[in-house]
């Protein structure tokens, strides 16, 4: 197998722009897409300012809001996946598989179980509790799931499964025992949902997720060191202590934000970081910046497809990246596993 | 006579607070630089955990251990990379990377915060796997090596970090005849013309006595004798060290001390 030459400066730049374009093509694409008909010359004339009335509505409040919570919900997943990935040093470490986005959907219910709903101090309420459920679970997935200073992959895919299904359960309790007068709504958006999304809450996961992107994207280095073992590692003077720390808690916060926002979509985190080793190689330098546009692009495709695929109803977004995401895991499972030593 | 580049000083060591199994007891000695400095000793005797302080993976629980006069309590993780080269048994099974990816890993202590490598990085990547015969294997995966090769590329990687000390940690375990030689040769070339310090812990008392200008043997945590090969490597300290019957004889060429493991017969 020939492997593309090493990582530097300008390659990353080069191929970042590449992506970035790639990204800006899809997302005008999307924005000419939808149940709603208006014509390609009525969405020029709408992003040029010279119509109002519905068909403004539809393209600046409807799609483009939704095109850039895809591109921000992709990012986080993609990038949340390959710091897992890299913490555990296991291909198949994702937020959904660890059971982490239950976590944090447990507790956005609990948020909205004490009225918080849409405004400013609200959406920042929601993400809190969504930090805060991600990092319970995430840590019960560790304790479980540690041997003897080790994180054997097979249990800890267990274990990430066991609390995902302990945190489901919580949830569907609770979404029993309180009548949700919005209960279709819920069961909307833990499939993961890309409705409409209203601006204050845009721009917190906008921030939520810049400041996850900065714990993470920084660390790529000493995270290809991780891969010689936690003792490698600190022999060639990386604090992996304080490295493992920072990537989890970034990670815990991308896949909270996500969720918090726009429901526990899973298998991008999976998806993404695993394609981008496979084109670009295993250098975190280049996976994760790359991951964080690629991750874009895969949600804005997957949710286009979602919103026109059975228009005028549309699919929640989770279905399309589940439908994509299960074969290529047990793809992943039966012929990567193995040669990583699992 | 020149300061040590290492000194211990009554290091002692507990893997749990509080433990009464002491790793470590008491143990003291220095390493000149320059020299070959050879560890032996029975397993569990704590060769392993001596690695570990030297490189700070771990810290001292009491005493102190110092490089180049500095304790390296005081010294980040980054800081004792670029004095210590500990190169491993091996890496992880399914690692990732190349063999020139894993050499400039060796890099990361000399700038951490830097993300790219730099030229100078690369300039000092290759003439690492020069000294040791493997830049015609940089842009091979490490899973397709055989076990020589391996071991000659992590000895790359430790010369990458450009250190004044070298820690070998058990170099000949996996390794047959004909690479244990290479490794005796290669070890030898670079204590010798490139003047770097080694520290050896090893298993095989006849290639520690051969390589190394003193040995140290540990059993149960505590230095039992530190000298020459001469005067460690003795029939009444060995057996009761490792607690067999031995017995210590003269290499036919190099006249270093060797040992035969006296078998019970049944």
């Amino acid at each position: 197998m020939t492997r593309p030459p090493s990582a530097s400066g300008a390659r990353l730049a080069v191929l970042l722009v590449g992506l970035a374009l790639a990204v800006a093509l899809i997302a005008i694409g999307a924005l000419f897409l939808g149940s709603a008909r208006v014509p390609p010359g009525d969405v020029l004339a709408v992003l040029a300012g010279r119509v109002r009335g519905v068909d403004q509505v539809v393209v600046l409040s409807l799609r483009l809001p939704r095109i850039l919570a895809a591109l921000l919900a992709g990012g986080a997943l993609a990038v949340a996946g390959a710091g897992f990935q890299a913490l555990t040093r296991n291909p198949l470490a994702e937020p959904s598989v660890l059971g982490v986005s239950s976590g944090a959907a447990f507790g956005v219910i609990v948020a909205q179980v004490f009225g918080l709903s849409g405004g400013l101090v609200d959406a920042v309420g929601i993400a809190a509790c969504a930090f805060a459920g991600a990092l319970v679970a995430g840590a019960a997935v560790y304790v479980i799931a540690s041997r003897g200073g080790g994180l054997p992959v097979h249990t800890l895919l267990l274990a990430g499964v066991i609390v995902g299904i302990f945190f489901s359960a919580a949830i569907t309790v609770l979404i029993s025992v309180l009548d949700f007068d919005r209960l279709g709504g819920v069961v909307h958006w833990l499939l993961g949902n890309l409705g409409p999304i209203a601006p204050a809450s845009l721009a917190v996961f906008a921030a939520l997720t810049a400041v996850g992107l900065w714990l993470i994207v920084g660390q790529a280095r000493p995270l290809n060191l991780l891969a010689l073992g936690e003792e490698g590692a600190q022999q060639l003077g990386v604090d992996a202590e304080r490295l493992k720390r920072r990537v989890f808690a970034g990670a815990a916060l991308l896949t909270s934000a996500v969720v918090a926002f726009v429901g526990p979509i899973g298998f991008v985190g999976l998806i993404v970081p695993q394609v981008i080793r496979m084109l670009l190689g295993p250098d975190n330098r280049v996976v994760i910046p790359a991951a964080v546009l690629g991750g874009g692009a895969f949600l804005l495709l997957a949710d286009t497809l979602a919103r026109n695929v059975v228009a005028p109803a549309e699919l929640s977004v989770g279905v399309i990246t589940a439908f994509c995401g299960a074969p290529f895991f047990i793809y992943l499972l039966r012929s990567r596993a193995p040669q990583a030593g699992l | 006579m020149t300061a040590p580049l290492v000194a211990c000083e009554r290091v002692g060591f507990a893997y749990a607070a509080g433990a009464a199994a002491f790793a470590i007891r008491d143990l003291s000695f220095e390493v000149r630089p320059g020299e070959t400095f050879g560890v032996i000793g029975p397993n569990a005797s704590g060769k392993t955990t001596l690695v570990r302080l030297l490189s700070k993976v771990v810290e001292a629980s009491s005493g102190r251990v110092c490089l180049d006069g500095a304790d390296v309590a005081g010294l980040s993780g980054a800081q004792v990379a670029r004095h210590v080269a500990v190169v491993p048994q091996d890496v992880p099974r399914g690692f990732p990377h190349t063999v020139e990816e894993l050499v400039l890993m060796g890099r990361y202590p000399r700038a951490p915060r830097r993300f790219f490598e730099s030229p100078e990085d690369r300039a000092a990547a290759r003439r690492a796997m020069e000294a040791t015969g493997v830049l015609a294997l940089r842009e091979t995966l490490l899973d397709r090596l055989s076990g020589g090769e391996r071991q000659r590329v992590m000895l790359a990687r430790a010369l990458a970090q450009e250190p004044r000390l070298l820690v070998l940690d058990e170099p000949t375990a996996h390794l047959d005849l004909r690479y244990q030689a290479e490794c005796a040769g290669l070890l030898r070339r670079l204590g010798r013309e490139a003047g770097l310090t080694i520290v050896l812990v090893s298993h095989d008392l006849g290639f520690a006595a051969e390589l190394c200008d003193r040995l140290l043997l540990m059993a149960g945590g505590a230095a039992i004798r530190v000298g020459p090969p001469e005067s460690v490597i003795d029939e009444a300290v060995l057996e009761s060290a490792y607690g067999c019957r031995v017995l210590v004889d003269k290499h036919p060429i190099s006249r270093r001390p060797t040992v035969h493991l006296v078998y019970p017969t049944s």
